[in-house]
């Protein structure tokens, strides 16, 4: 017994990677506020689903927290104004995808505060389920770990299906980003009233919450907060990437598989991010909107790393120039560096599905030295994804450009493009990149 | 055993009478003349459709724009019908921003494929409508129609090429279009950007000043949505007047030798050397 306490067997998945973490720059700095940017660029898409339409006019003066964009649709949230002050115009920004689209620019009051002054308390206690999953939405509440999929949608399971368990993601596997980690210690009391009316609104069972084992301080913490009439419960997994995702950490806590095709809610659970909770606790009674959200600013090519409370629409640069970007900076991602997306233009906009801002050096990426050389099937790929795809065979159809059959026959639908093959890849393919591309040229196919 | 023989012999006279399909022999002759590429240049699947659609009467012969004239003419003697529209049609990029004239932002190290450079946040390129010019279009070209010049802008060779639109179709940006070689006027650039923006990014890009509507016989070309836009319903009326007080020469001539004329003042651009990172 003893021997077993030592090596504790934690929960896991098959496969995976373990990149190096460099959570230690920014694991133990307490969430802090900036002052705002002087002017706000909030795309209307910045969520799956349809962009919202705006709902405000050019010149029009706007108080923090106040909706300035409508949902359109079930799938889509509205947005609200992330600081006090005027429209100045409604037009194309750049943004993290690529292709200029629509955003509203704001001009920010300075000396405005940083106090939300919209908003109707409310007392949740005495809503419906129905009103409940509304309110999810009016408050423009999105996946923040990334994926910045609708909450509410996922709120309402499709027919047929219930959901028996809630998964709160705390894993945060991705390197340098430690803005969950921070939530969890620092906001558990919203934390534990989003799982709360999340649990409520689905009808659930029962709640558990997924922490990497590198936050053992978090586990310790939300257990000692737990309330006892709730049932919530902490859990560590390994520190394995890609933990965090949603399909992982399903198998990981509950032992099951979601079916190729389906979704969380066929095998009766919902996974929310730990900031999504964090937020819906902390929004709903208030009756307030999300206006921002907590982003990791982290690497080797900023000054001063940290973790910041970030109105949504700041851009990039100003964030960098808060936090002291350094001259030989190389590479900026949005996200984590294992999925997140190089930025090419730091006038691209903090969204709502931004968890980080990693800065690389221009001496870490040594591009010259990346060679790409022929696979010499070694099996590290297939060793290493987490949904037992072929990689090797996938990348060498994606060199003579099969791309129907990689998805014919070789599941490329399935592929989430963690990473974990072109990471591993002893020849330095770039996988990922590759299957990102088939994806992209089926999907327009089709 | 000789009974079964003759009994399922006897099905087979029966099944080969009352199955038979009756195809017209002239779908296969047809097909024969026509090149076979199934480049879809003509808008149908691919060249036995087109052919059964030429029996039919459907269509004219002279929509197949890989095969030669000569070839075209055959096949619409063999049919007995005319030689119908043959007004060559080729593809033609909107873009002139070659790396002598476009500023790039940031570099790009991945996959050396603009569809790739695409999914990386639209690639490095300054303005995010440009041509990323890593030629995905010469590659998909099957024609040889397609390369790039010195500053890796692709260049349509109209004799080669055959408007089959492959290169319309890989295009991540979507710079190129499928059109008739008498559309000489032309815009080469399609930047929404407002005009003082696009200027950091391009020094041959439209900025919307609008001169060449003034210049140009009402309704020919608009401004819409910061740029200049050619209506060719009313090609006739396009002439040269139009592209001379261009400041950027974004709206050009095409001429028929495949030069490219631009107006009188237009900003003239001396620089060979690709520019440096913005």
């Amino acid at each position: 017994m003893a021997l077993f306490s030592i090596f504790p067997r934690r929960k896991t998945f098959d496969h995976g990677i373990y990149p190096v973490e460099h959570k230690e720059l920014t694991a133990d700095k307490p969430i802090r506020r900036l002052p705002f940017a002087p002017e706000l660029v909030i795309p209307l898409e910045q969520h799956k689903g349809k962009p919202a339409i705006p709902t405000v006019r050019v010149g029009q003066e706007v108080v923090r927290g106040e909706p300035i964009a409508e949902a359109d649709g079930h799938v889509s949230v509205p947005m609200h104004a992330p600081a006090t002050g005027v429209i100045s115009d409604i037009a194309l920004a750049p943004t993290a995808a690529g292709p200029k689209a629509l955003a509203i620019y704001l001009k920010v009051y300075q000396a405005a505060s940083q106090r939300v002054l919209f908003g109707l308390e409310r007392d949740l206690a005495t809503l419906s389920r129905e009103a409940l999953v509304a309110a999810v939405q009016q408050a423009g509440l999105v996946g923040l770990g990334g994926a910045a999929f609708p909450s509410h949608v996922k709120l309402m399971p499709p027919a047929g299906r219930t959901i028996e368990t809630v998964l709160v993601n705390g894993c945060e596997c991705e390197p340098y980003l430690t803005c969950d980690h921070r939530i969890m210690l620092e906001q558990t009391e919203s934390l534990v009233r989003g799982i709360e009316l999340v649990l409520r609104a689905t009808g659930a069972e029962r709640a558990i919450i997924g922490v990497e084992d590198n936050k053992l301080d978090a586990v310790e913490h939300l257990r000692r907060q737990l309330p006892a009439h709730l049932p919530i419960t902490a859990e560590a997994v390994r520190t394995k990437y890609p933990q965090g995702a949603e399909r992982m950490l399903i198998t990981s806590l509950t032992g099951r598989e979601v079916p190729i095709g389906g979704l969380p809610a066929d095998v009766g659970v919902a996974v929310y991010n730990v900031g999504t909770l964090a937020q819906m606790g902390e929004l709903l009674p208030k009756g307030q909107g999300l206006i921002e959200r907590v982003v990791t600013v982290s690497g080797p090519g900023v000054e001063r790393p940290g973790n910041f409370m970030v109105p949504v629409g700041t851009p990039v640069r100003f964030l960098l120039e808060q936090v002291g970007l350094k001259d030989s900076y190389g590479e900026v991602i949005l996200g984590g560096p294992m999925m997140g997306m190089a930025v090419a233009s730091l006038d691209v906009a903090v969204t709502k599905a931004v968890s980080g801002v990693v800065v690389l050096e221009r001496e870490d990426l040594d591009l010259a030295e990346r060679k790409v050389y022929p696979c010499i099937k070694c099996g590290a790929c297939v060793e290493a994804c987490p949904i037992s795809l072929n990689p090797s065979v996938l990348g060498e159809l994606a060199q003579v450009r099969e791309y129907a059959a990689m998805a014919e026959h070789y599941h490329l639908d399935q592929c989430f493009e963690c990473g974990c093959c072109a990471y591993v890849c002893p020849s330095n393919i770039p996988l990922t990149q590759y299957f990102r591309i088939a994806k992209a040229i089926n999907r327009e196919d089709k | 055993m000789a009974a079964l023989g003759l009994m399922l012999a006897l099905m087979l006279v029966v099944a080969n009478r009352s199955l038979y399909v009756y195809e017209d022999p002239r779908i296969d002759q047809v097909e024969d003349l026509l090149p076979k590429a199934n480049c879809g240049a003509c808008g149908e699947a691919g060249c036995r459709t087109f052919a059964e659609l030429l029996v039919k009467g459907e269509v004219d012969p002279g929509k197949c724009t890989v095969n030669a004239k000569a070839t075209n003419q055959l096949i619409a003697d063999f049919l007995g019908v005319s030689l119908g529209n043959t007004e060559k049609r080729v593809a033609r990029l909107a873009c002139a921003g070659g790396a002598h004239v476009a500023y790039i932002r940031a570099s790009y190290g991945g996959i050396s494929s603009c569809r790739a450079a695409a999914l990386v946040n639209g690639g490095g390129k300054g303005c995010s409508w440009g041509c990323l010019g890593m030629g995905d279009c010469v590659e998909v070209c099957q024609f040889g129609a397609l390369s790039l010049d010195e500053h890796g802008l692709p260049v349509v060779d109209e004799d080669k090429c055959t408007a089959c639109g492959d290169c319309v179709t890989v295009c991540p940006k979507d710079l190129f279009s499928i059109q008739p070689v008498s559309h000489r006027l032309w815009v080469a650039c399609k930047s929404l950007d407002a005009g003082d923006e696009v200027e950091h990014h391009c020094a041959v890009a439209c900025t919307a000043c609008g001169r060449c509507v003034q210049d140009s016989p009402e309704g020919l070309i608009e401004i819409r949505d910061n740029l200049a836009v050619v209506d060719y319903t009313k090609n006739a009326l396009a002439s040269k007047v139009a592209i001379e007080r261009c400041p950027t020469g974004a709206i050009v001539w095409l001429e028929s030798d495949g030069s490219v004329t631009k107006g009188r003042d237009a900003r003239k651009v001396v620089r060979k050397a690709p520019l440096p990172m913005a």
